[in-house]
């Protein structure tokens, strides 16, 4: 039994119909097409479906179209700027902390999110930021290097490295 | 599929609960949804109760803070009230999860999933916290430790909302400890975990202490005579010692995916030994 939902997504206002009780993950994939945000376990235990919610990083596999009713949300796809990557994204490649992908957008949700709260963090609470994105490919190091590259150039207003 | 109600009062949500008796209450998600997705074999109703205002936030009533159901993790963390009154609470609470966790899971739900290994568990058993329940025709508070019977095993009748947890300020505990031993830092369910509260003499010694463990019995489990171990003592290597073989002696852990129960045995009594390291930061 569909509903009629509105929302904010990535700054546009949103009016959906769809079915309360699904998750929101999939409405977002499904009927929005935004596939950048990812289904790994589907449990909440791999931070793939990460998304923004309200200004906090939620897991969409966890949650149902219903609670989108109302809410600013910002996915992976709402990250960039007038096509210009966000300083997280540009530091994903520029360090190499991609390689198979498919924690990438999780990945990056999560830094945006931390970095608006914590601008200058140590390499420990970087590691504590991500620690509920898993990735299987990389070992970590460079996606937490260029967290912590993306902390400094958007501290120097992008001018430095 | 089926409905979902998202109501912004108790009120509505009791009056929801007299239409829909069947219907499945969740706040964070964390754990409702792990066990039966959404639209993935549950199929509701639900009422999700992360927008009901009398259920959010703490607030202090002088004597006592009172902490909403749908408190999440993260707002335990950050919260000064509960910080300067109940650290122990805040700094188990940092152990759960990971951020995203934290920013869904509430209070109220680690309580109602019963769950030998909820991190905000053996901080609340120590500080003797209450638990409110309420339902459309009455509302009454219990001991969080009689309120929760066992495994999943709750107090909670047809028709009731676990609305708050009610813990008194006057503990007059002075030093605090937690540590949980996990198969990683994060996203990791409790192998044991221990909680520890003092009130420490101006000499150093230990006036009274109260211990909690995670994880190895049914239910969080206390022990009185582990406790008097501490009374008017330094906390030595004898002390430590003598505690740590009566919770060897007093647990009853299982064996499961994450460890057997000779391991919970053996770390049960490691985090009580440890609990050294943690007070000479102090002195």
């Amino acid at each position: 039994m569909k509903q009629t939902i509105s929302f904010v997504l990535n700054g546009s206002a949103v009016l959906i119909e769809a079915d309360p009780a699904r998750r929101a993950l999939d409405v977002l994939r499904e009927d929005l097409g935004l596939t950048g945000t990812k289904e790994g376990c589907g449990q909440g235990e791999c931070g793939a479906c990460s998304i923004i919610v309200d200004g906090v990083v939620k897991l969409s596999c966890l949650m149902t179209a219903a609670q989108l009713e109302g809410r600013e949300i910002v996915t992976i796809e709402g990250v960039a700027a007038d096509g210009e990557l966000h300083p997280v994204q540009a530091a994903f490649v520029e360090h190499g902390a991609v390689q198979c992908g498919f924690c990438t957008p999780g990945m990056v949700i999560s830094a945006v999110n931390f970095l608006e709260g914590n601008p200058e963090p140590s390499r420990e609470e970087v590691r504590e930021a991500l620690s509920g994105n898993l990735c299987r490919c990389t070992g970590y190091q460079k996606i937490v290097d260029a967290v912590e590259g993306a902390a400094q150039k958007m501290r120097s207003g992008g001018q430095d490295g | 599929m089926g409905k979902v109600y998202l109501p912004d009062s108790l009120p509505e949500v009791f009056d929801i609960l007299s239409r829909e008796p069947g219907a499945v209450l969740y706040a964070g998600g964390t754990d409702v949804f792990v066990k039966s997705p959404p639209g993935k074999g549950n199929d509701g109703p639900l009422v999700c109760l992360e927008k009901v205002g009398e259920l959010t936030g703490a607030s202090d009533l002088g004597g006592e803070v009172r902490i909403g159901a749908c408190t999440t993790h993260r707002e335990i963390v950050a919260s000064r009230l509960i910080g300067e009154h109940f650290p122990l609470l805040a700094r188990a609470a940092r152990h759960i999860g990971a951020p995203a966790v934290r920013n869904m899971g509430t209070i109220g739900g680690n309580i109602c999933t019963a769950s030998p290994a909820g991190d905000t568990l053996p901080p609340l058993y120590i500080y003797d916290a209450e638990v409110e329940l309420q339902s459309a025709k009455r509302a009454r508070r219990l001991p969080l430790s009689s309120f929760i019977q066992g495994p999943g095993q709750t107090l909670l009748e047809g028709g009731d909302v676990l609305s708050a947890v009610y813990i008194k300020k006057d503990h007059g505990y002075t030093f605090c400890h937690f540590e949980k031993a996990g198969q990683r830092r994060a996203m990791a369910i409790s192998i044991a975990s221990f909680a520890f509260a003092a009130r420490i003499g101006d000499d150093g010694r230990v006036e009274r202490a109260r211990c909690a463990f995670g994880s190895v019995a049914p239910t969080v489990l206390t022990m009185e005579a582990v406790d008097t171990c501490f009374a008017g003592r330094h906390v030595e290597d004898d002390v430590l010692a003598c505690a740590a073989a009566l919770v060897r002696a007093g647990v009853s852990p299982i064996s499961d995916v994450r460890a057997s129960k000779e391991y919970r045995r053996a770390v049960a009594g490691n985090l009580v030994m440890r609990l050294e390291c943690a007070l000479r930061g102090t002195r």
